[in-house]
Parts: C-alpha cells; sequence; structure tokens
C-alpha cells in the first residue's frame, strides 16, 4: 500500500474538503460525488481522507467491523470477545469488479477442500462502517450500481445465492468521483450521494506552482513530506472528532428550517430529500465550526454542495447548476 | 548509415528517460502505423525495464488483476490465482490503443496510479485524427511520439547502454533542481492552455531524469527546456498569447494573461522555452483540439449504441476460445463440437474412465452482436409560417420512415411545435398504425416557438441515449422563430434561444440535419444547422419521397 498524499496539503479545493468532512463527522448525510477533470486531485482528496479519519472499534475476527460481540452476524460464528481498534475501513471498488466480489459469495475454497457451504463476505461487508469509493463512478457497470443502491438504501447486504442465505448489515458512506466527459451519472444514483462538488484546476498560477511543488517534494521524500503535516492533519481529525461529540446539541432553528423549505421550494428540487440533506449538511458544518446553532452563514456555505445535482436542467441557463443555487441562495438569504 | 530522423530521436531519449524513472514518468503513447519505423521501434523496447507483456485492447479483468483459475482449482482441489499484470512492475504494450474503451482506461489507470513501476506503452494507429486513446491514459503518460512521418532510413532509436542507465537511475534521488522551476514550468503548462496540473509535474520529473542521464546532480536550463518540448506539445490546447498587453483581445486568452501578470517575476515563463514548445507545436493545433472535442463527445462512455458487440442479446456471432469469467456463456454445441475429435485420443489416456472429456482449451464463449436502434427523431414546424402544404409533406415523409423503420430496426418520434408549445405527438416507435394516426391529427398555423421544439427534441435524445438507443434528429423547419421558450412572442429573444439550444444539441454530440422546407430558403435556417453542427438541406419544392429519401442519406453518411 502506497502511503496517501496528506489531507492538509492538498492546495486549494474547499468544497470538496469541506464535503468530505461533513460526511465524517455526519455518516448519515449520504456520500459525497466528486466531478471534475482529469488531474485536479480527485482520487487523491478520498484516499487522504482514510488516513484522516479517527480509528473505529470493532471485534477483532468480525467480518463486518461489528462493534460488540451480539452485532456479529451468526455466520461468521465469531468465538472471541477481542475488542481491536482499526483504521476507519475505505474499501475501493475497482471497475471490473464481479458482483459475487461487491455482495460476497459462496467460499469455494472451502467447498473445495473441505467441502463445507460457507458465505464468504465481499467488499460491501468490509466497508461496514466505514466508506466506499468508487473511482470512475460513472463507468460501473449497471448490476453493479443496481446492487450498491439497494444496500445503501437498506443499510443491509441480502445474499441468496448458490444455497446461501445470508444478511448481514452493510452501512457505509459512499464516495464516487468521475470525469463527466466520459459519461453522466443516472439521476436515481445522483440523488443516492447526499453532497456533491464540482471542482477544476486552479485558476491562479501560483496555486498550481505550490501544487506542483508539494506533490514533487511528497515524491522525493516522502518520510519528512509526512512528518511536516502531520500536525495539520491531527488539527483537522480533532475538529472532526469534537463536531462528532456535539452534533447532537447543535440546534436548528426554525427560521432555519424555513429557510431550507424556501430554498428547495425556489430551486425546484425534486423530493424533500434535499431540504433533510441541506439541513443536516448544515448542522455538521455548524458543529465543525463550533457553533451552538446553525445560522444562515453556515446554510450559505454549504446550499451548493447539498442541492447543486438535485436541480433540474435549465437549458438556457449556461451557468453551472453551482451558480445557479447561489444565486438563488443570495436572493433569498441575502 | 543516415542520422536517426528527429521524431526517432525524441522517442529514443523519451525511452531512456522512462527507463530511469518509470515510477514517475509512466509510459508514452506512440502514433504510428505499421511500418519500418514501428517495428524498429519495438525493437528497442525489450531494453526497458521489467517484462515485457503484450496485452488487446479486449484484455479481461481476470488478466489484468488476477483471479480465479478455474481449471487449475479443479485439478488441484485447491484454490489457485492466477497473478494478474497488475502483481509485478512490468512494460505492458497495448497495441491498437486507439480502441481502448473508457472503462479499460479507467483500470489501466488504476494500474498505473498504485506507482509500482509499470511502464505502458501505447501503440495509436489511430487513422483518421477522430481516433485517439482515451483521454484518461494521454493525461497521465508523459510522452507522446508521432513516427509517422519517420522515413525507413531515419528510423534508428538510439538508447545510452545499460550501465549509463544504471548509473542514472542511483543518480536520480540526488537530482536537485532550482527552486523556481517548478514555478517555470507551470507557468509554460499555463501559457499553452493546458489545465491538468500532471502535465507540470511530468514534465519535472522528466527533466530530472534526464539531468540524471547527462550524469549531472543539478537540472540545468537545458534539461528544462528539453522537458518541456518532450511533454508539452501534444497536451496544448491553445497558442501561447503573445506578452504584448495590446494582443490580448482575444476572449480564450484573457484570463492567462491577467494571471501572468499578478504573478510574480520569477514565474514569468522564459521566452525562450515558451518558443521551444511552441516550434514543436502542430500546426493544425486549434483544429485538432476541435476534432477531439467532438469525437470524446461522440464516442464517449455514454452508452450511446458505442458498444456494438456485447454477450446478452442481438444476433449471435461465431463463437470464440474463451475462458468462462463470469460474465459471458459458454457455448456447449460449440465446445463439444472442437472436443469431439479429441475424445478418442483422450480416452486413452484417461484414467477415471470419464466418457466425455473436455479440457479447458475446448471451451467456446457465445458471442452476440448487439445492435443499438436507432431513433430518428423529427420535430416539425407546424406553425403558420410554414405553409400548410409544407407540413403535409413532412408529415408523408415521417410516414415514408416509418415504413421502412421496421426493417431497417429503425425507431421514429415526432415532435411538432407550432402556436404556443412544442408537444410530442409521437413517442419513440415502430409502430406504423399508430403513428400515422397521431400524424393525421396534427393541426398547422400559429407561431413559431422554435426553441420549444429544440429543447423537446434535445430532452427525449437524452433520454432515449441513456436508453442505449441511438438518436438523430431531423427538423424541419423555415426557422423563423417568433415565440421564446416561455411562449412570449418576440423575435429577436426566440432566435437567440433558439441558436442557444442547437449550440446545447451540438455540444452533447448528436447528430443532426436541418432541412429548410421554406419557399425562400434563407440563411437562418442555414445558421441554425451550423450551430447544430449538422447539415442544411434546403427543399423548398420537394415531395415527401424526396425529403425523407435525402433525411435517410444525410443521417447515414
Amino acid at each position: 500500500m502506497t502511503q496517501p498524499f496528506p489531507f492538509s496539503a492538498i492546495v486549494g479545493q474547499e468544497q470538496m474538503k469541506l464535503a468530505l468532512i461533513l460526511t465524517a463527522i455526519d455518516p448519515g448525510l449520504g456520500g459525497v460525488l466528486v466531478f471534475g477533470d482529469r488531474g485536479t486531485g480527485k482520487s487523491t482528496a478520498v484516499r487522504a481522507l482514510a488516513a484522516l479519519l479517527p480509528p473505529i472499534t470493532a471485534v477483532s475476527d468480525c467480518p463486518v467491523n461489528s462493534e460488540s460481540r451480539g452485532d456479529c452476524p451468526d455466520w461468521a460464528e465469531i468465538t472471541s470477545d477481542n475488542l481491536v481498534k482499526r483504521p476507519t475501513p475505505v474499501v475501493d471498488l475497482p471497475l471490473g469488479v464481479t458482483e459475487d466480489r461487491v455482495s460476497g459469495a459462496l467460499d469455494i475454497e472451502r467447498a473445495l477442500t473441505r467441502g463445507e457451504k460457507a458465505f464468504e463476505p465481499g467488499l460491501l461487508a468490509a466497508a461496514n462502517r466505514g466508506y466506499l469509493y468508487i473511482d470512475e463512478v460513472n463507468l460501473l457497470e449497471d448490476h453493479i450500481v443496481d446492487l450498491l443502491l439497494d444496500v445503501a438504501q437498506s443499510g443491509v447486504n441480502a445474499v441468496e445465492r448458490e444455497g446461501l442465505s445470508i444478511r448481514h448489515p452493510a452501512r457505509f458512506v459512499l464516495i464516487g468521483s468521475g470525469n463527466p466527459e466520459e459519461g453522466e451519472l443516472r439521476p436515481q444514483l445522483l440523488d443516492r450521494f447526499g453532497l456533491s462538488v464540482d471542482i477544476a484546476t486552479p485558476d491562479s498560477i501560483d496555486d498550481r506552482i505550490e501544487v506542483i511543488r508539494r506533490r514533487d517534494a511528497f515524491e522525493t521524500d516522502t518520510k519528512a513530506f509526512m512528518t511536516r503535516w502531520r500536525r495539520a492533519d491531527g488539527r483537522i481529525r480533532k475538529k472532526i472528532m469534537t463536531a462528532r461529540d456535539t452534533l447532537h446539541q447543535t440546534e436548528a432553528p426554525d427560521d432555519i428550517l424555513r429557510d431550507c423549505a424556501a430554498l428547495s421550494l425556489a430551486l425546484g428540487t425534486d423530493g424533500l430529500r434535499g431540504e433533510l440533506t441541506l439541513m443536516r449538511a448544515a448542522r455538521a458544518y455548524a458543529a465543525f465550526k463550533a457553533a451552538a446553532r446553525i445560522d444562515r452563514s453556515h446554510l450559505r456555505n454549504i446550499a451548493a454542495m447539498a442541492l447543486s445535482h438535485r436541480l433540474r436542467r435549465d437549458p438556457l441557463d449556461e451557468a453551472g447548476s453551482t451558480t445557479r443555487v447561489n444565486r438563488v441562495v443570495k436572493d433569498l438569504l441575502g | 548509415m543516415s542520422a536517426p530522423a528527429a521524431s526517432a530521436r525524441y522517442a529514443a531519449r523519451a525511452l531512456a528517460a522512462l527507463s530511469v524513472d518509470p515510477i514517475g514518468l509512466k509510459g508514452m503513447v506512440v502514433q504510428a502505423r505499421v511500418g519500418p519505423a514501428r517495428t524498429a521501434f519495438e525493437a528497442v523496447l525489450p531494453r526497458l525495464p521489467g517484462p515485457l507483456r503484450r496485452i488487446p485492447p479486449s484484455v479481461s479483468d481476470t488478466q489484468l488483476f488476477g483471479g480465479l483459475n478455474l481449471a487449475a482449482t479443479l485439478a488441484e482441489n485447491r484454490p489457485v490465482r492466477d497473478p494478474g499484470l497488475q502483481q509485478s512492475a512490468a512494460t505492458i504494450i497495448v497495441p491498437m490503443a486507439e480502441r481502448i474503451t473508457p472503462g479499460l482506461a479507467a483500470r489501466l489507470s488504476r494500474i498505473l496510479d498504485d506507482d509500482s513501476g509499470h511502464i505502458m506503452i501505447l501503440l495509436d494507429e489511430g487513422a483518421d485524427e477522430d481516433e485517439a486513446p482515451p483521454g484518461a491514459l494521454l493525461d497521465r503518460l508523459a510522452f507522446h511520439v508521432d513516427l509517422n512521418d519517420v522515413p525507413a532510413r531515419g528510423a534508428r532509436f538510439l538508447l545510452p547502454a545499460p550501465a549509463d542507465i544504471a548509473d542514472a537511475r542511483g543518480r536520480l534521488p540526488q537530482v536537485a533542481y532550482h527552486d523556481d522551476a517548478a514555478g517555470k514550468m507551470t507557468a509554460i503548462a499555463a501559457r499553452f492552455g493546458i489545465d491538468s496540473l500532471r502535465a507540470p509535474l511530468l514534465a519535472l520529473r522528466t527533466a530530472r531524469a534526464l539531468a540524471a542521464l547527462d550524469h549531472c546532480d543539478h537540472v540545468e536550463e537545458e534539461h528544462l527546456r528539453e522537458a518541456a518540448e518532450m511533454v508539452f506539445p501534444s497536451r496544448a490546447r491553445a497558442f501561447p498569447a503573445p506578452d504584448d498587453p495590446q494582443t490580448t483581445d482575444d476572449p480564450g486568452t484573457d484570463g492567462r494573461t491577467d494571471d501572468d501578470e499578478s504573478a510574480d517575476p520569477t514565474t514569468i515563463p522564459d521566452e525562450i522555452l515558451v518558443d521551444a514548445v511552441a516550434a514543436r507545436l502542430p500546426h493544425d493545433l486549434l483544429e485538432q483540439n476541435l476534432r477531439r472535442e467532438r469525437s470524446r463527445n461522440r464516442s464517449g462512455g455514454n452508452g450511446a449504441g458505442a458498444r456494438k458487440i456485447g454477450n446478452r442479446r442481438g444476433r449471435p456471432l461465431p463463437s470464440r476460445p474463451g475462458k468462462p469469467d463470469g460474465r459471458n456463456r459458454i457455448d456447449p454445441v460449440a465446445t463439444l463440437r472442437v472436443a469431439a475429435p479429441w475424445q478418442r485420443l483422450r480416452r486413452r489416456n484417461d484414467t477415471a474412465g470419464r466418457s466425455v472429456i473436455i479440457d479447458p482449451s475446448d471451451i467456446r464463449i457465445r458471442r452476440f452482436e448487439e445492435r443499438s436502434d436507432r431513433l430518428l427523431i423529427f420535430a416539425v414546424d407546424a406553425s403558420g409560417s410554414s405553409a400548410a402544404a409544407r407540413l403535409a409533406e413532412a408529415k408523408g415523409a415521417v410516414e415514408l420512415l416509418l415504413a421502412r423503420a421496421y426493417a431497417k430496426r429503425d425507431q421514429v418520434a415526432l415532435i411538432a411545435f407550432r402556436g404556443q408549445e412544442a408537444n410530442l405527438l409521437l413517442p419513440p416507435t415502430r409502430s406504423l398504425v399508430q403513428g400515422k394516426r397521431r400524424l393525421a391529427a396534427l393541426p398547422g398555423g400559429g407561431g413559431t416557438p422554435l426553441a420549444a421544439g429544440l429543447q423537446a427534441a434535445a430532452s427525449l435524445m437524452q433520454v432515449s441515449r441513456r436508453q442505449g438507443m441511438h438518436p438523430m434528429l431531423a427538423l424541419l423547419t423555415d426557422a423563423r422563430a417568433n415565440i421564446g421558450l416561455d411562449g412570449t412572442p418576440g423575435r429577436a429573444a426566440a432566435w437567440s434561444e433558439a441558436r442557444t439550444l442547437a449550440g446545447q444539441i451540438h455540444a452533447l454530440g448528436l447528430a443532426s440535419v436541418v432541412v429548410d422546407i421554406s419557399v425562400r430558403p434563407g440563411h437562418q435556417a442555414e445558421q441554425l444547422a451550423t450551430d447544430l453542427g449538422g447539415d442544411y438541406l434546403a427543399l423548398p419544392r420537394a415531395d415527401a419521397r424526396r425529403i425523407s429519401r435525402a433525411v435517410d442519406t444525410a443521417l447515414d453518411g
């Protein structure tokens, strides 16, 4: 495993970094979609997040990272109560993956050698309580997408095949990245992502140079570079942990809820999922900023990432959907 | 013997740099049809580090990432995994790189992103400018060399001796560069309109590898220049803007010029470096880029019937030898037929006394041809300005095409726009009866809401494309738009809206043809055809038969 680039050393791309941090604070937000051109650091940021996240406590032998022995699925035949700390799982879903590998299947080794019918957990089991990352999500094959949508919705992976009947919890944050030039995403899948950000190469020459300098420094002397950025990464991690604790005490005043509804209405987003995500994201953001209650400044900052992918297309508006959201936010919230 | 040609020299230099720093530079794209130059080039490839592997564009995931070897597993009664290409560093050669699908490109990119030292050589045999390897790979590989113009005499690739390369590899970690080198490279990339930040990074690493090759411990100006010449030209999207502030009225370069001025003096790119790169730019750069943009939209991974051979449905094709990998299906009859002649021979050596013995090499995989339906969308102007008689001709043409649709597996849809809005009169169908009935009910008269018609067509095209059809638009109009999208009259606004929408349909890469059905063809319809990027047909007096034939030819071409 190669060392990931430190999260805090990523130049710019504030919206993407913020979106990733928000899902770390509130995993219920429902994932992040990062769309951007080639060479803008999409994959870098996601892999960096893995290193940044605080470790989780899990039963040592449990294939689905259960918190206590009672939560372990029966088929796993867990015998020890041993608890271990392990890094938050970030599971890569490769493009060519087969359905067997994703949902789990008959354990061929045991079937062949011992003639036993046993279940070999797949990627969904490994991603439980963590992250599932799909690079080039728009190129993923349809039957895998359907499978993922179903599991992401229910939080349970059910396998009924080859004489097996298995279920296990599969709660994960879905992170997708892709290049819009290579194909669009089905609206059903778009809607499942809580937040979405569009990223581009930084405009200013100085920023670009900084990116190149840091990347080059990282590649030539990884160890020194990691030491230099460890403190900054630690600070973000601490803020995430604090925000997780205060998340439930963060108030959502009535006028903010009214603002959320007004925003969704003005933008004509489909369904109530938009409003709900907007409110939850604003709460996570307020907690991250150590505020006791959500105010309009929080809404302003996260409205675009919570709503931009839920808009209906307006053929005459050439500005991107992010710009449209920001325009409406400015009209409504001042 | 004559000296090597210039491109051959570059190619050799690039190969040398690659051998020194495979992790940093990743590989190269070589544009070369089969010929002496390519043969000579492939002959030196074994000198690159790592074993040489050649993969076809149809390589399976098991071959790339490894997987269970069914035959060996069953034979040995324990799981046997085949190692994939990903496991160990190798020089991977991909011939016919222009046929790499976006899916394979993403998988290959993953292998490259692992930084495990794979070198990838893409042999691009694209005959047209439209054919090119996928951008995801072009962006990651450092070099791009065109060997098509290298004469047989000049096709010599001189690589440094292995000892020199080993020496350079050892030296590479110590090679330092001046502090402003990174800034210089970034600024040059920006001047040439290169957005990806991988480019300056690759250039920087190239400069370092070149310095190591030249036994230097410090990257010199000439290394930077050479690296810029090797990495940037193929990625350039614009000619560098001249520094003279008076000439910055070209809208495409405004932003960059501002950046240059705001940057501190050390980051202003060296004119010598800029000139060196500019000298190697192809003279038809802008045209090429335009074409690339278009072809990307047409053949991208958008599910638009681009994939013609699938393995699920459609007409069966001859079976092919292959391994069952969970996604394809075995053709039992063909497999048995292949195994049949050997049965006696095999039974003689078989101890288990099986009656039918099938070896893994007998397995034949079923293949199907997957045809995507063509969807012909007629957007017909039924306004008062398109006289009622013309409307009748248009209806006749649609009926004729519909009649042929069943045989050609085409589907037809009809959108009519008149008065204030556009209506989908006939959803995509192959049914002649249904089509005729709906057509007969189409009334004429009223304003021309051209933009609404285009919008309806665009959304239908996008939906049908997502369903795997191949939509095409035939727009029958006089283009005298006078009703806006919101239903308000106003000639100028309506016309500009229509043009915007036409531009968007063009940007989506959808094929279209404009049939001007007004009695006196005007330049407006022609302008609209240009905006749509489609053909323009003026058929003032054509009858239904001629319209249908013309549309058919225009869209088939």
